[in-house]
């Protein structure tokens, strides 16, 4: 206990370990409350885009705090429906209107707008029109047809739309101010009218418009309009886990096998050396692109798989090099002489003697773990049901994000990628120094 | 990649024969020894491709597209041989299934499982692998030798240099750092050692978004300018273009963590008696450094530089695709999406090629280096 508490008045002499330190804790937090917050089902169900979660969700939107860096603020979604409070609705017969002001004050044209529209009818479907009602009092006639059961109205689509506004987007040339070139959004407060005209007793009809923003939540939105947070959150849990579960497992076996290797010598020892040599030339990624590829992507297997193909690595040689030292030290042909079992001496004098010297190795292992679990995904063998860091840069690289100019969709998972794997190395860094004190000052 | 912490003797400790040391003349020492380093590496190699064999036999892969290319052979001949098309439909049939029997049997698909991978590991060391399945070289070809040999020059060349530019770099910036103990450089150096964390293709993508994406100076990825220029000079200019970035980003993940274990072991052997006494004698800064405290260290930066090479290798495949670079990695990449096994297992096995070749040019060099490497297995102690 006291050495443990040593080791950390050790460790709190460096700053930039305890600025790692800190970063893990909040990982930590941030993966419990990612687990507790978001559970797994609930997570994979959003992220595949099960139960059409996303439809009111801006394609390739900036995070939403990026407005207050910027001065042209970016619109952020707004969605207006018609059983809405500030609605005004007038019924006349069969007629009913659907006022729907909306206060648009963003210096950028949102990036679509589409009108959902539900209906209930017994033979014929209710008809709707459309028409917006800009600041400065002009009436712009949008489209207007029948409604079966369900429609979706996408105004870019709309023809007529297209040939009236030429080469200008459609949510463009309805939000512009007249003539103003390059073209600036009208702000104030607009109405859109839906005008619903039913056929039948007890016919209704209900429409919800979105006017897709640039900017979206606290992480923004992919191509599939999935909001990238819910990738993000869940990454974390998994690198860690990834990571830390592939460096204990390594470092602990390697000091095992090599405690065995050095403790009984002869052709074990060959034997182990000889493994550790092949398994130099054995080709670590196309070995576990083999085996995503015709076995599993779980990221089980392939954790496992990780995990035995680098035991035999350099880190062997280490230890071995430290337990030759061991083994002939004073304390063993002590506990020799009194007729301590093998794995007595190898489990209970060796290994525990190296154990400080493996938790700095292990500690800056776990980056290049965490960066192993994302370079997969990027090779596309990542988990198929698990958002990951790794996934969201592959998807974004694969969409041309860079090329596209949607920098954050790789900047935000490589961000977290590198504060992970900077935490723990700093940290692994300053461990290294407060156990092997040689190293300090060098 | 992954196991890359460096390890001072992991190369000595390798060495388990102990070639006596004899008065031979130092050319036939070092033939020998290379003679014995080129039988352990076969040797090594071997047993790692049919490791690998193994491996992407065990679903019975190797033998469904060995199985799948005869039918198709068959197939062809029976639909090229007029005689056997007038057949009728029972009869020939039968023959088909007898020279398929016929053909499995020359493959050896019908021995028993271990004398076929005997067969496989032979197939796969001379890479005679037959046919991609979609896959094809630029030439057109689809046979899996020609498709790994037309992607051989590139990756050497993008990693070559990026191993030459990051040893020399990182050497020179090591030994002025050793000289220039504790000043500001030094201790930012140290600073930014924790950067050598993430692997190339990270750096890669910060530097297609800054200097492609933002700038607009440098392309985003490939080997040359598409058409490729005519001229020779503009072919280099635009080959030395699409090269800059991803030799900066595999120097930059691997540079900072080399300087500083570098300029770790050339302070401790600066701190030498024999260094003292050089200085005392009045030689000049440079026959100190070249004569008294580079020889000494080289084995172990060798050592140091060799682990990192293997860890370079074993990245390539990603980072080739990120930076779209036309090798090996790529074609690995490509290999995957179109899930065409023939070209994975080679690749693993070039893959096994390249990494052996490594170990043994460094195993060569390290004896180069260190005249003591055959006294024992005693080797330097950092």
């Amino acid at each position: 206990m006291n050495s443990i508490k040593r080791t950390f008045n050790e460790l709190f002499k460096y700053p930039s370990a305890v600025a790692g330190l800190i970063i893990i804790l909040l990982l930590i937090a941030l993966s419990i409350y990612t687990l507790i917050a978001l559970p797994y089902d609930r997570a994979i169900s959003l992220w595949r885009g099960e139960s059409k979660d996303w439809y009111a969700s801006p394609k390739y939107a900036m995070p939403a705090w990026i407005n207050s860096f910027r001065k042209n603020k970016l619109p952020t979604t707004i969605i207006l429906k018609t059983d809405d409070p500030s609605v005004v609705k007038t019924e006349e017969k069969a007629t009913v209107i659907y006022e729907m002001p909306f206060v648009f004050t963003a210096d950028a044209f949102p990036s679509e707008i589409n009108v959902f529209f539900k209906s209930t009818y017994t033979s014929s479907p209710p008809f709707v029109g459309l028409s917006i009602i800009t600041p400065d009092e002009r009436e712009i006639k949008l489209g207007n047809f029948k409604v079966e059961r369900s429609l979706a109205y996408y105004l870019s689509q709309d023809q007529k739309l297209v040939k009236k506004y030429k080469d200008i987007p459609i949510q463009e040339a309805l939000l512009m101010q007249p003539d103003s070139k390059p073209r600036k959004p009208l702000k104030g407060t607009y109405k859109l009218i839906i005008e619903g005209v039913t056929f039948d007793e007890g016919s209704t009809v209900s429409a919800e418009a979105v006017f897709y923003g640039k900017v979206s939540g606290i992480a923004g939105t992919d191509h599939k309009r999935r909001d990238l947070s819910i990738a993000l959150l869940w990454g974390t849990p998994i690198a860690l886990m990834f990571g830390l579960v592939a460096a204990v497992g390594t470092s602990l076996t390697q000091l095992i096998i090599s405690a065995i290797s050095t403790w009984f010598g002869g052709w074990i020892d060959v034997l182990i050396q000889r493994i550790t040599n092949v398994n130099m030339v054995l080709p670590f990624l196309p070995i576990l692109i083999m085996i995503g590829t015709f076995y599993s992507r779980s990221i089980f297997v392939i954790l496992t798989c990780v995990i035995l193909l680098s035991i035999f690595g350099a880190g062997i040689l280490t230890y071995r090099a430290m337990f030759m030292q061991i083994k002939e030290s004073p304390y063993i042909e002590a506990s020799r002489s009194y007729g301590a079992s093998n794995s007595r001496i190898i489990f209970k004098y060796m290994v525990p003697r190296l154990i400080p010297m493996l938790i700095p190795g292990f500690v800056s292992l776990i980056p290049s773990y965490v960066f192993l679990e994302s370079s997969l995904a990027i090779l596309g063998l990542g988990d198929p049901t698990i958002p990951t860091w790794g996934k969201v840069i592959d998807e974004s690289y694969n969409s041309g994000a860079l090329f596209n100019g949607y920098y954050y969709w790789v900047l935000e998972p490589s961000f977290l990628l590198v504060v992970t794997g900077l935490a723990f190395a700093v940290v692994g860094y300053a461990l290294d120094r407060v156990f092997n004190p040689r190293l300090r000052g060098q | 990649m992954v196991d890359a912490s460096p390890t001072i003797d992991s190369f000595n400790s390798l060495e388990q024969e102990v070639i006596k040391e004899k008065r031979s003349s130092t050319a036939l020492r070092i033939l020998k020894y290379t003679a014995s380093r080129m039988v352990m590496m076969v040797i090594t190699v071997t047993i790692g491709v049919y490791l690998t064999v193994l491996i992407a036999n065990m679903g019975g892969y190797v033998d469904t597209i060995r199985k799948a290319q005869i039918r198709e052979q068959v197939g062809l001949i029976v639909a090229n041989d007029p005689v056997l098309r007038k057949l009728s439909p029972e009869v020939r049939n039968i023959r088909i299934a007898e020279m398929v029997r016929d053909q499995e049997s020359i493959y050896g698909l019908d021995k028993p499982f271990l004398v076929r991978s005997f067969l496989y590991l032979k197939q796969a060391l001379t890479l005679d692998l037959g046919r991609a399945m979609s896959m094809t070289s630029n030439s057109g070809s689809s046979s899996v030798r020609n498709i790994i040999i037309e992607r051989l020059p590139p990756t050497l060349l993008l990693f070559g240099t990026s191993d030459l530019v990051l040893f020399f770099l990182a050497l020179m910036i090591a030994l002025s750092l050793s000289r220039h103990y504790g000043s500001v450089m030094d201790k930012i150096v140290i600073a930014l050692t924790p950067l050598s964390s993430a692997p190339g293709w990270f750096y890669g993508i910060f530097l297609i978004l800054i200097f492609a994406a933002v700038l607009r100076v440098l392309p985003f990825g490939g080997m040359v300018d598409a058409p490729p220029p005519k001229e020779t000079m503009a072919y280099i200019l635009s080959l030395l273009r699409h090269m800059l970035l991803p030799v900066a980003a595999i120097t930059i993940s691997s540079i900072f963590l080399s300087v500083f274990s570098w300029r770790t072991f050339f302070l401790i052997y600066s701190s030498e008696d024999y260094v003292e006494m050089a200085k005392a004698k009045g030689l000049t800064e440079r026959d100190v450094t070249q004569k008294y405290i580079l020889r000494p260290t080289l084995p172990t930066i060798i050592t140091n530089f060799a682990l990192l090479v293997i860890g370079m290798w074993v990245g390539a495949p990603i980072f080739e695709t990120v930076f779209q670079w036309p090798g090996l990695g790529r074609a690995l990449y490509q290999a995957i999406g179109l899930f065409d096994t023939p070209v994975i297992v080679a690749e693993a096995v070039i893959f096994s090629y390249l990494l052996g070749i490594t170990v043994f040019l460094l195993e060569i060099v390290y004896a180069l280096v260190d005249p003591r490497v055959q006294v024992g297995n005693e080797g330097p102690r950092a």
